[in-house]
């Protein structure tokens, strides 16, 4: 069963190569994402949607990408991306041992435990 | 007045004099929950009888001439901070029996100051909206105009103080999450500077932009709530190992000879008529009380929500990667295998609005684009701050209007995401920039909705905001009304 997980996600290298190509066509064309590209995304962020759903999704990232292409008019040349508010440096702390969740208390909130682990569907046939 | 109607500092006093008890205060917020709660909805869930018995524990507390900051006052928690052994959904049905093993920092300090908890407040789903109408548990309604909009995403936490069903609360500000609520129902709130109050325990939206801070009846009683929740924690290595000021040594002070900037952008055509005028007030305000009001510029606001648009939901989309049906909160029935059940899962367990940003982020950070978005984008971030550390070497605070509008209608703008993203217009930079900004109430509209005048200062300045906003509390005369419910 997993390795037809893996089998998508590599039909799905092929939506990828074509959306990197549309990407190099993208300024003279208005739509900026397409249905295709809207179900690759889906499926990069595990979620799964109806056909209504999906084109409904479409037309609102339109949208807002569109809405969101007024970013080119800044002008950032030479400018560092910034990730923080705040200047970070690493937090360093002495290497002591701190009490944690008890293995009971981890697994008090999952939805399928045995024994002392959390229990999935199986991942390899 | 009844009890629920007062403010923190009103309520310690006649505490310590031992003229009424914390149970007489519990006993008065719940009774007005009941005879307001099916109108507001402001909870998710309400802790009557922990409250009732946290109330006893304090006024024994009191008796022995004990007890901290906030003892035996009750006060609201918004559902995306976790409380041990009580559901915290975040608003989300993936986390709808979600029972926290640990207190986030904040729920903690409330708890060492004495303070009662009445219940987890509702908010938009993983606080991703401007109207709490995204919550997987219903709207919540405007206080002050039911069927209006209490703003959001802490919606729930701002309508329970409007509307007496706490003394106080907290909330959480991503991109105006606290201000913008504050100021559609006519109480103050305040986002502190990232990094002044813990994270930890706060269910992450997107981590660079997150921060908790109070909602309150008064300016006073938001120097007393910051004086209890902030400060450095090693669970949070983003926040800011700096000492804490005393709060309320800010209040009661002048504002004599203070430069207010007043950014041009904010006011431009388009605005709500009577929001300008009743931010002009508010200027007029602060120059009476010796105050000097320059124009500003802050070139870069145009830009602030497509930034925020493409780091918020970016951020998300890596922290809602946790969801997924193994650990905890919600997972689907009837899964092929693993990926079945990751995609089942999530797609049953988020709402169309956290969707929405899942989708936005993945694909602004995926494969070809993320140079395009999610750069440049943290590039214009980085001149949105410039912008503002190059307008605090003129003034010592900004002044803007908290939303463009007042309280807009249930379901105008949820089938349109793009206007709904525009209502953050004012608070977003404050977030992009990690600067702190409060929300004051500066009059009403016609309809009698209240507005909200922004307060806005450098890195690490509450101080200020509170003596700002303290000083123009006191002098501003606004007409103290309560919603009629």
């Amino acid at each position: 069963m997993g390795y037809r997980g893996i089998a998508s996600v590599s039909k799905n290298t092929g939506v990828r190569a074509l959306t990197e190509r549309k990407w190099k066509k993208r300024k003279e064309n208005k739509v900026k994402i397409r249905k295709e590209e809207v179900e690759y995304v889906a499926h990069l962020a595990r979620l799964e949607f109806g056909e209504e759903e999906t084109e409904k999704f479409t037309l609102q990232l339109n949208d807002i990408l569109t809405y969101i292409d007024k970013l080119n008019q800044a002008e950032t040349t030479g400018v560092s991306p910034m990730t923080h508010a705040m200047p970070l440096v690493n937090a360093f702390r002495e290497d002591t041992v701190i009490s944690s969740l008890s293995n009971e208390s981890s697994l008090a909130n999952a939805p399928e435990t045995r024994g002392s682990s959390f229990r999935v569907p199986k991942v390899i046939e | 007045m009844e009890l629920n109607q007062l403010t923190i500092h009103e309520l310690k006093e006649k505490l310590l004099s031992r003229e009424i008890t914390s149970v007489d205060i519990v006993e008065s917020v719940f009774n007005r929950i009941d005879q307001v709660e099916g109108k507001v909805h402001a909870y998710i869930s309400l802790l009557r009888e922990d409250a009732l018995r946290g109330a006893a524990g304090a006024d024994q507390k009191i008796q022995e001439g004990a007890g901290g900051e906030l003892c035996g006052i009750p006060v609201a928690l918004k559902d995306i901070l976790c409380t041990k052994g009580v559901k915290t959904t975040c608003g989300s049905r993936i986390l709808q029996n979600f029972i926290p093993p640990y207190d986030a920092t904040v729920v903690e300090a409330l708890r060492r100051a004495g303070a009662v908890f009445v219940g987890k407040a509702n908010m938009d789903e993983f606080a991703m909206g401007s109207s709490t109408e995204t919550s997987y548990f219903g709207v919540t309604r405007n206080p002050w105009a039911l069927d209006r909009i209490p703003g959001g995403s802490s919606g729930g936490s701002a309508a329970a103080v409007a509307a007496d069903e706490c003394i106080a609360s907290l909330g959480s500000d991503t991109g105006g999450s606290i201000r913008q609520p504050a100021a559609l129902c006519g109480v103050v709130g305040m986002k502190p500077t990232y990094g002044r109050v813990s994270r930890f325990g706060l269910i992450a939206f997107a981590s660079s932009l997150d921060q908790i801070g109070p909602f309150t009846k008064d300016v006073e009683d938001c120097a007393i709530m910051m004086n209890v929740i902030a400060g450095y924690d090693p669970k949070d290595s983003t926040s800011v190992p700096q000492d804490v000021p005393d709060y309320r040594a800010f209040l009661n002070r002048d504002i004599a000879g203070w430069t207010v900037g007043i950014p041009r952008e904010y006011f431009r055509d388009g605005m709500d008529p009577e929001v300008s005028a009743a931010v002009k007030k508010a200027i007029a305000v602060v120059e009476d009380q010796g105050a000097r009001c320059i124009d500003i510029s802050l070139p870069h606001t145009d830009y602030c929500v497509a930034v925020y648009y493409i780091v918020a939901p970016a951020e998300a989309s890596s922290n809602l990667a946790r969801y997924d049906g193994v650990k905890y909160g919600y997972r689907a029935e009837n899964c092929r295998d693993l990926l079945d059940m990751y995609k089942k899962t999530r797609s049953e367990g988020f709402g169309a609005e956290v969707k929405r940003r899942i989708m936005l982020g993945t694909y602004a950070l995926s494969s070809g684009y993320y140079d395009a978005y999610y750069k440049k984008a943290s590039q214009v971030r980085a001149r949105i701050k410039e912008d503002f550390a190059e307008a605090f070497k003129r003034c010592d605070v900004i002044l803007t209007p908290t939303s463009p509008t007042p309280a807009f209608k249930i379901g105008e703008k949820t089938e349109d995401p793009l206007q709904m993203y525009l209502s953050d217009i004012f608070t977003i930079s404050a977030n992009l920039a990690g600067i702190p900004g409060i929300s004051v109430p500066c009059g009403y509209s016609g309809r009698g909705l209240p507005v909200g005048v922004q307060f806005l200062a450098g890195h690490f300045e509450e101080g200020k905001l509170l003596q700002i906003a303290h000083n123009y509390e006191r002098h501003a005369h606004i007409e103290r009304r309560r919603p009629e419910l």
